[in-house]
């Protein structure tokens, strides 16, 4: 993208090797005890099992810098809410690397007490980093939370994807109980402006490009 | 005429049973009280709680009213209230079998007048006048208000709204000609909240109700004064309610009424069923340990029915479900006959046949279409129309199973698979509801797989021979649902709420460590981390009590109260093709003619331009737009995708076992057709026959794939996991399965590997391909992914409480709850993967959507009985199950093969 390239893991991480950046969106932390607050009681897990999965991918390719681009938190309270291990866990991982939490519509005001920078956008190059997308070129963005259902051999498989047309990115959403939104929804034809983006969608090993007016 | 009379019974017995206003009002009809209806105001005298054992037609609902008339009317006699005339006593043609009637011309009147109350709602009237109205009632003061010194004393649960609407109607009847003081109400989903709120403060004598809705009465704090009073539950269509999770929570109000009112006794009123006695016990408390059941009380006397097979002139299909081959026979009879119910297993299989019907309608019969996805007004319509002997035939689905009789019905078909012989027993008993005459129906098997069936069928029907399912194991989803409407009335200790609910038959054997982690789920959610203790939706008190915390907590229970989790439907709407048809690129004009609703997991399953046949018309699938189904007009005459998604009753066990005797006994085949005949013979020759406990595998090459064909004859749903294991199991044995297909008798794998080589050499053994161990490893694994467990989990998530489908402030919708649940599910299995909603989730697993239960039995009673077969080409019996190949979608998980294969499709296409 933009003369940039990318690896697009199938963890729903972003990788910028020559910098050794690693872009998540979408975390979503404590959105399980956000809706417990209102009643609904979701298993208390998913802050664990998506940081988990971000050791996992970090342990991977070991990057230098971590951006988080926005909606890393379910809500403004949410960061008071983790528990003691799911905090140290976190500043494990921000150790040896600097971290960005980019702010999201859900996480607006992150305190600093969370460890690294907190931000509302980060440019690199030719790569800006926000959260909502705005169609710019350049633009690796998050929020939308793709998801692309592709028909097989007389079934279909729906899973999370990067949505992209080589000038601009979607991210998709990384936190276990992230939803999705279909890359056929309106969003996306406002944001890439013709039907020809492509979906990369999430396999079990590897990431699977479509052209995502195949896709519904 | 067989008429059983009043002389069955000896006449003083008779009188004194039936006070002399009940005799005389039998008589004034033509008609006799039938022994049974006696035998349950004997039952009612002796206090003890009965089942009732009656086909269509036997005056099952007088009789389950009887004694609480007789109780109504004695009880006001001997206080010495004045009775006055109701009504006018105008004589109502009998429509629902009420009594036995002497005189045919009564029953067969074709205008049935509407009973004299009908239009006189309760409503109407403001509840002062209620007070002065001719009942008199005597009033009590409560503290709180006054109210009536009798209260309520019947409670009536139907499974269905209408019916309960119905039987309220219908009950009007005697109760306004005997002049009895009786008010009689209904209480549904429809009930207006004035009349809500005047119920409980002005309880009627008679409450007809649904499970759901005495769900909602038992969760406030005013249910002891609505039931305190109780004295006789009806339970109405008791067979059709214990079998799924309504009867579950139906046995726990039933547990909270024995708690509030301990006098009262119940009347179960069902079908023929396998096993009264076990059915019975729902009826009665059962005491901690021992196993108590209620009288059991037989309608004889019905004459056994008519059933026979049609023997087409057409060459019967291999395979498929719609019958086509026999529509022209299947219009030949409903023109022979008057009235004519053509009963199908699936919606979509009565909306063919029904737009098939009329295609050849040429003497424009009146044939209508009845099935649960039409509005409810429009089967209303059908329903009423039905009644007046304005129709010819009505095509159906289950969704006539249930319900009062209605109209002169002389002949039911069945088409396709019967499923089951007690369920095909309730259908033909919709036939001549005049209960002395013998029911008449003709199966028409769609299949030659499906001829057997009927053929066993038959036998089965000459035998009585029953097979509905055992009573179940309550469900613990339920319980937590029961567990929340408890603490939304008065507080409850623990203690005293597990040996109650212990006392409903489904869960006596129910464990106190799932009764405490069940109301550790309501409270906290159950988890092993504790970090919910703030958030709790109920909260001991000092004494140890349990009340809810909030009465936002409340108001969400009384929303999402019931146990029927509808399927997610999409709108259906009419657009124009695009040109190009399949290209999804062009833009989708919105809006259109709204044609109906559908199910998500079928749309799911489609691609773009594949057609189907909805709302009698085959249509294009055009795109999904959230919640909106687009689709254009198709010109071709036939579906490319049949919407046969199986029917929601696998094949059972008993017929199945019947149906492995007949291929086994080639001297019963003389009575079956000779294409059926002829196609076994073949299956001899060339294959096998598999013989009662074996299990019969062949194996064969065919166009550049190997085949592995097994029939266990187990049902679908048992083979979908059976394959689904064995695919695994390929896989790892190198055999490079590529996909399977399953029907109700048969299981077929093909791949890319050389099966019969493999087994011939050592390399695959079949033995330990079929071995029950594949419920062990491979079966949790697969659980980790499979969409059936992740749609079974839902429903358990949604039933228990812990996501709301109806909400108070902001409407979520349902697809979301339908993703959410899935991420929940992965999640929670992950982190605690004992938590009771997978356990009550593997709980349905076993006898629901993935039929555990039955795929073990099977396995273990195969095990070192299995037959194999190296063929050189598919077999006769073989060649049903591979015609279903690409018609039925091709079930295997989700993987980067498929993926994969999908993007080279795609790219070939773009490249070439």
């Amino acid at each position: 993208m933009a003369d940039v390239d990318f690896v697009a893991d199938c963890s729903g991480a972003l990788f910028w090797e020559r910098q050794s950046l690693l872009v998540v969106s979408d975390l979503h932390l404590e959105k399980g005890s956000s809706y417990a607050a209102r009643g609904v009681l979701l298993p208390p897990y998913d802050t664990v099992a998506t940081l988990s999965r971000l050791a996992a991918v970090i342990a991977r390719h070991d990057p230098r810098q971590v951006i988080a681009l926005g909606d890393s938190f379910h809500d403004r309270d949410a960061h008071a809410r983790l528990s003691g291990p799911d905090r140290e866990a976190l500043a494990a991982l921000q150790v040896r690397r600097s971290w960005i939490w980019i702010a999201g519509n859900h996480d607006p005001a992150l305190p600093s007490s969370l460890g690294g920078v907190v931000a509302t956008e980060v440019a690199i190059g030719p790569i800006a980093f926000r959260h909502e997308p705005t169609g710019a070129a350049g633009e690796i963005a998050g929020h939308l939370h793709p998801k692309a259902r592709v028909p097989t051999r007389g079934r279909s498989i729906e899973r999370r994807c990067f949505a992209s047309d080589g000038e601009r990115a979607v991210m998709p959403a990384f936190g276990a109980y992230a939803g999705g939104l279909s890359i056929r929804d309106a969003a996306f034809a406002r944001i890439f402006g013709s039907p020809g983006f492509m979906a990369h969608v999430l396999g079990d090993n590897r990431v699977h490009a479509f052209v995502a007016s195949r896709c519904y | 005429m067989s008429t059983l009379d009043l002389f069955s019974v000896p006449p003083s017995e008779t009188a004194d049973l039936l006070p002399r206003r009940f005799r005389d009002w039998f008589a004034s009809r033509g008609w006799s009280p039938r022994e049974h209806q006696l035998a349950l105001l004997a039952k009612a005298r002796e206090e003890r709680s009965a089942l009732l054992i009656a086909p269509t037609g036997a005056g099952k609902t007088l009789a389950g009213f009887l004694p609480t008339l007789v109780e109504l009317s004695g009880e006001l006699d001997r206080k010495g209230t004045h009775l006055p005339l109701k009504g006018g006593g105008r004589r109502v043609p009998a429509r629902d079998g009420w009594g036995s009637a002497a005189g045919a011309e009564q029953a067969a009147d074709p205008h049935p007048n509407p009973p004299p109350f009908r239009g006189r709602e309760p409503d109407d009237l403001a509840s002062d006048e209620i007070e002065s109205k001719a009942v008199r009632p005597n009033l009590v003061s409560t503290g709180r208000g006054v109210r009536r010194s009798s209260g309520l004393h019947t409670l009536y649960i139907s499974p269905l709204k209408a019916l309960a609407v119905d039987i309220a109607r219908n009950l009007e009847t005697p109760v306004a000609e005997m002049g009895l003081p009786i008010r009689i109400e209904t209480r549904t989903g429809d009930t207006p909240v004035s009349r809500r709120q005047r119920q409980r403060r002005y309880p009627p004598d008679i409450l007809l109700t649904t499970p759901e809705q005495l769900a909602l009465l038992l969760a406030s704090d005013d249910a002891p004064f609505l039931f305190a009073s109780l004295k006789r539950i009806v339970l109405d269509e008791l067979h059709a309610l214990v079998t799924s999770k309504r009867g579950d929570l139906l046995s726990l109000g039933l547990a909270r009424l024995w708690t509030i009112a301990p006098h009262a006794r119940a009347i179960g009123l069902s079908a023929t069923v396998a096993e009264p006695e076990q059915l019975a016990r729902f009826l009665v408390p059962q005491p901690g340990g021992a196993r108590v059941s209620a009288d059991v009380v037989t309608a004889g006397g019905a004459a056994p029915p008519v059933v026979e097979m049609l023997d087409t002139r057409e060459r019967l299909p291999w395979s498929g479900h719609s019958a086509r081959h026999a529509l022209p026979e299947v219009y030949e009879l409903i023109k022979r006959n008057k009235t004519t119910l053509v009963f199908v297993n699936t919606r979509s299989q009565a909306e063919m046949l029904f737009q098939d019907l009329w295609r050849m309608n040429d003497d424009g019969l009146a044939i209508a279409l009845h099935h649960g996805s039409l509005d409810v007004a429009q089967r209303r319509k059908v329903e009423d129309a039905m009644a007046a002997g304005r129709l010819r035939g009505v095509v159906c689905t289950s969704s006539l199973d249930l319900g009062v009789d209605w109209g002169d019905v002389d002949l039911v078909i069945n088409i396709g698979a019967p499923k089951g012989s007690s369920r095909l027993m309730q259908r033909i008993g919709r036939a001549n509801h005049r209960f002395d005459e013998a029911s008449r129906a003709v199966l028409v098997p769609a299949n030659r797989f499906e001829v057997l069936e009927c053929a066993v069928a038959i036998d089965a029907i000459a035998e009585n021979a029953q097979d509905t399912p055992p009573l179940r194991t309550g469900a613990l989803d339920v319980l937590a649902q029961h567990v929340l409407g408890c603490a939304c009335g008065k507080p409850f200790l623990s203690d005293e709420l597990y040996d109650e609910v212990r006392t409903a038959a489904p869960y006596a054997a129910l464990s106190r460590t799932d009764f405490d982690d069940v109301v550790d789920f309501v409270a906290t959610g159950g988890y092993a981390l504790k970090t919910y203790e703030r958030f709790a939706r109920i909260k001991q008190d000092k004494q140890g009590r349990w009340r809810v915390t909030n009465p936002k907590v409340r108001q969400s229970y009384r929303l999402n109260v019931g146990t029927i989790v509808e399927e997610t439907m999409l709108k259906v709407r009419l657009v124009r093709s695009r040109a190009g048809g399949s290209g999804s690129t062009g833009v989708i004009a919105r809006g259109g003619r709204m044609l109906g609703e559908i199910e998500e997991v079928f749309i799911e399953g489609l691609v773009p331009g594949d057609t189907f046949v909805f709302g009698g018309e085959v249509v294009r699938y055009e795109a999904l737009v959230e919640d909106q189904v687009y689709v254009s007009r198709a010109n071709d005459k036939d579906a490319k995708v049949p919407s046969y998604m199986g029917g929601k009753f696998p094949l059972s066990t008993y017929l199945a076992e019947r149906v492995r005797k007949l291929l086994d006994n080639s001297r019963a085949w003389k009575g079956l057709p000779d294409q059926v005949h002829d196609w076994l013979s073949l299956q001899r020759k060339f294959s096998r026959v598999p013989a009662v406990r074996e299990l019969l595998v062949e194996t064969f090459p065919r166009g550049g794939s190997h085949y592995l064909v097994c029939y266990p004859f187990e049902g679908r749903l048992a083979h979908q996991t059976l394959g689904m294991l064995l695919t695994r199991r390929l896989e790892r044995a190198r055999a490079r399965p590529l996909g399977f297909v399953a029907n109700e008798y048969a299981l077929a794998v093909w791949g890319v590997g050389d099966l019969s080589f493999m087994i011939r050499h050592g390399k695959l053994d079949l033995n330990a391909l079929f071995d029950p161990d594949m419920l062990g490893d491979d079966l949790e694994a697969w659980l980790a992914e499979s969409a059936l467990m992740k749609r079974t989990f839902r429903n358990c998530a949604i039933i228990s409480g812990l996501i709301a489908r109806r909400f108070t402030d902001e409407e979520k919708s349902r697809r979301q709850v339908l993703f959410s649940t899935d991420l929940i599910y992965d999640v929670l299995r992950k982190h605690q993967a004992d938590h009771v909603l997978l356990r009550a989730a593997r709980g349905d697993a076993a006898t629901g959507l993935l039929d555990l239960r039955r795929l073990s039995d099977m396995l273990a009673r195969i095990h070192g009985r299995i037959t194999h077969k190296d063929l050189d080409h598919v077999s006769p019996l073989a060649v049903p199950a591979l015609l279903e190949i690409g018609r039925e979608s091709v079930y295997g998980e989700a993987s980067d093969e498929l993926l994969a294969e999908a993007a080279e499709e795609l790219v070939r296409e773009a490249t070439t």
